[in-house]
């Protein structure tokens, strides 16, 4: 038995596996069952950046169908620029593929509700439960206990599970508890989230983020007249965001993205002087900045607003434990890379035990747990380090750290190869 | 008669028409060589071996301790073993691709070998001569419902089942085995016997060349106690070309060899052209009944032979 604690997609995947097909799964879900087979009109403030990657893993095993029935929202482009200079990065694919989705977290829990339906032979999921207690199993293999894991839950009943998947978030109850050290920072920084109406309909298929002193501000497109908000600010601003009222806050937003106050007329002629030396070398490698669409209003209600933090567990596995997502890693949204990492590990972790359970091998093995947890965190590590470079590069105004920030963006804009390992 | 192990050299004299006067001490020694081809105790089973590894029945599921290399060695065995079947089958079950096999695992030890391949869907009967070796086996499937009914343990040697199992099986696995017993023949001979025709027997063991004394003894034993000293003796280790003869002269027809070879710094197995160290064989005993076989040839002559003693007998 495997025993997933939180997150849905692993067991639907799972689920659908032919090596798993004499395999019971169970998730401990703290929630409630959340499904809609219709969208409510007005957008969730809480959404996600898929990207092409995880897109194919859901499609794997027929959750994307039920997203692409709800609602998303493709977009082709992303332009991310500095609030100190004129320095922008572009990305898009060459043949103008979708380069990722926006879709709102409530479309993807119900799609995986849906396909753990159709599983539900194999994968039973324990709606509005929480584990009260873990025993975990002794090292050494020659004694009467049972060698698997133990786990109650509040309502008295005790599962015993060869594998325990901790997919529980930043906060995880799991890997507190399987004693991993955390690696953790909080930034002082909070998220405001919220839903914005356009001032007026567009293609709307670009995210735009732009880099201000206090933290990035990034537009996603839900609908052609629909954005959604992500604004990483002090906690102070952010507070004060919440607080105003509907027209200076769609204020606030705009001059955000349209206001040079930031500027310095140095920084501008270095950063200047850089642009024509490049586009001497590489005629093509500078762009035009575009504006990105202005806001006439905010769903009342949708403002929001969350704590960020940093987090790397030191291990993601243990003898017959295994971390994945949140859980293991915790990153600053703005690469919009969360949750795809996330997908990832999931992609990782049933490769291994899949192969595992073709070995005929006990599925809580350290060994190829670690093969799980070396391919990640070789992947992950890198990434979230860059991601806490780029936040911590871009929370300043000083001269140097903008120009080098200028400079490098410019040059990263001009070399397609970077541009691509980036845009993962 | 479980008491008494004895070390018995097999050297089955094959006198056919002798007109010769018979000594006493031949006559003695053909009795005695009958009574022991059709006697039921243990005959290639090796008491000193069996010593050996009554001190270590207990660290078997140690995946770290005394025989992490065996539990490594399942990565390349146990897909060799699954594979061979299923090339050879057109029968596949979704998630359980051994369903339907019966499967004897001779010298079973823990039941390191048992386990996996009773998780991929067969039927395991595992056999080690040594008692607290099948119940160190028999405790650790104990606490899985799906293996405790999938898999049987018995303390038993392989001739003893002999009588019970004929034709029962259709894979034998013998994985690092044939270097302990005390008559390889007699073992193969065995094997032959509960195998079902055109059954599998599948063998991993150890070449006798001067690289594996060096490989399999010196280093591995001696310098960095991959296994514990006194695991092995050179003198019992097996070459694939005698094995091969063996096999064939036996009613089986080998199908593949292949090299295996341990590397100590990962702790991993893998797969190599050559079997100068470790190997593994597969062979496939031959469907036809009543082919004559040498087997058939030893039997007659020995038959002749209590009638031909009994007139001149003391």
């Amino acid at each position: 038995k495997v025993t997933v604690s939180g997150l849905s997609t692993f067991c639907s995947h799972r689920g659908h596996d032919i090596h798993f097909h004499d395999k019971k799964i169970a998730l401990l879900e703290a929630g409630p069952r959340k499904e809609c087979d219709h969208v409510p009109d007005s957008y969730s403030n809480r959404v996600s950046s898929i990207s092409p990657g995880s897109a194919t893993l859901l499609s794997s095993f027929g959750a994307w169908d039920h997203v692409c029935s709800l609602r998303l929202k493709p977009f082709r482009r992303m332009q991310v620029w500095d609030a100190c200079s004129e320095a922008m990065i572009v990305f898009e694919k060459d043949d103008l593929d979708d380069m990722g989705y926006i879709v709102e977290n409530d479309v993807i829990m119900s799609a995986l509700t849906k396909q753990l339906d159709a599983v539900a032979d194999r994968v039973e999921v324990f709606y509005r439960s929480r584990a009260v207690g873990y025993t975990w199993p002794l090292p050494s293999h020659s004694c009467d206990t049972s060698p698997w894991v133990q786990i109650e839950l509040a309502d008295g009943r005790r599962l015993q599970t060869k594998l325990l998947i901790g997919a529980d978030g930043h906060n995880s109850v799991v890997r507190k508890e399987a004693e991993i050290k955390n690696i953790e920072h909080r930034y002082d920084q909070s998220a405001v989230v919220a839903t914005l109406h356009l001032s007026e309909a567009t293609d709307n298929n670009v995210a735009w983020q732009r880099f201000l002193p206090t933290g990035p501000i990034a537009l996603l497109p839900l609908s052609d007249t629909a954005s959604s908000l992500v604004w990483s600010t002090s906690h102070e601003h952010a507070s004060e965001l919440l607080g105003m009222d509907e027209e200076s806050f769609v204020d606030s937003i705009n001059s955000a993205f349209w206001s040079n106050v930031n500027h310095s007329d140095f920084i501008d002629t270095a950063g200047a002087m850089f642009r024509s030396a490049i586009s001497l070398l590489k005629p093509s490698g500078t762009a035009v900045r575009q504006l990105p669409p202005s806001v006439a209003k905010v769903d009342p209600g949708s403002r929001a607003m969350f704590p960020l933090g940093m987090g790397h567990a030191t291990e993601y596995v243990q003898h017959r434990v295994a971390l994945i997502g949140d859980a293991a890693h915790r990153v600053h949204p703005l690469a919009g890379q969360g949750v795809n990492l996330g997908f990832g590990d999931i992609a990782c972790l049933a490769h291994h035990l899949s192969a595992a359970a073709f070995n005929g091998s006990d599925l809580g093995s350290l060994k190829h747990l670690l093969k799980f947890e070396t391919e990640r965190q070789r992947h992950n590590v890198s990434l979230i380090a860059a991601v806490d470079v780029l936040k911590r590069l871009y929370s300043t105004r000083l001269a140097p750290l903008v120009l080098l920030r200028t400079w490098g963006l410019q040059a990263t804009n001009a070399l397609p190869p970077v541009k691509v390992r980036i845009s993962l | 008669m479980r008491g008494t192990l004895q070390n018995y050299n097999w050297k089955i004299q094959l006198k056919s028409g002798s007109t010769l006067p018979v000594s006493k001490t031949e006559i003695k020694s053909s009795v005695l060589t009958v009574k022991r081809l059709f006697s039921t105790s243990h005959s290639s089973v090796d008491s000193k071996e069996m010593k050996k590894f009554q001190l270590l029945a207990h660290k078997w599921w140690d995946e770290e301790g005394e025989y992490s290399a065996l539990h490594s060695m399942n990565d390349i065995r146990v897909p060799f073993i699954r594979d061979t079947l299923l090339n050879m089958s057109s029968n596949y079950h979704l998630g359980n691709p051994l369903s339907g096999v019966k499967i004897l695992d001779v010298g079973c030890g823990g039941g390191l070998l048992s386990e996996p391949l009773g998780r991929l869907g067969a039927s395991v009967t595992g056999i080690d001569p040594l008692e607290d070796n099948i119940r160190t086996a028999d405790q650790h499937k104990s606490f899985d419902p799906v293996l405790a009914k999938r898999i049987q343990y018995k303390s038993s040697s392989l001739e003893e089942i002999v009588e019970e199992s004929m034709e029962t099986f259709d894979v034998i696995v013998a994985s690092e085995v044939v270097e302990h017993v005390a008559d390889l023949e007699m073992f193969i001979k065995c094997c032959s016997r509960v195998l079902k025709p055109e059954g599998s027997l599948f063998i991993t063991t150890i070449n006798k060349t001067q690289l594996s004394y060096v490989l399999g003894i010196v280093v591995a034993e001696k310098i960095m106690g991959i296994v514990p000293e006194g695991t092995h003796e050179w003198e019992k280790f097996v070459p694939p070309e005698e094995l091969e003869r063996l096999l064939e002269s036996n009613g089986f027809s080998v199908k593949t060899v292949n090299g295996m070879l341990y590397n100590p710094l990962s702790g991993s197995w893998s797969w190599m052209e050559s079997t100068s160290v470790n190997y593994a064989m597969h062979a496939v005993k031959s469907g036809a009944r009543g082919q004559s076989s040498p087997t058939d040839a030893l039997s007659e002559s020995e038959s002749e032979q209590p009638s031909a003693t009994a007139g001149t007998a003391v």
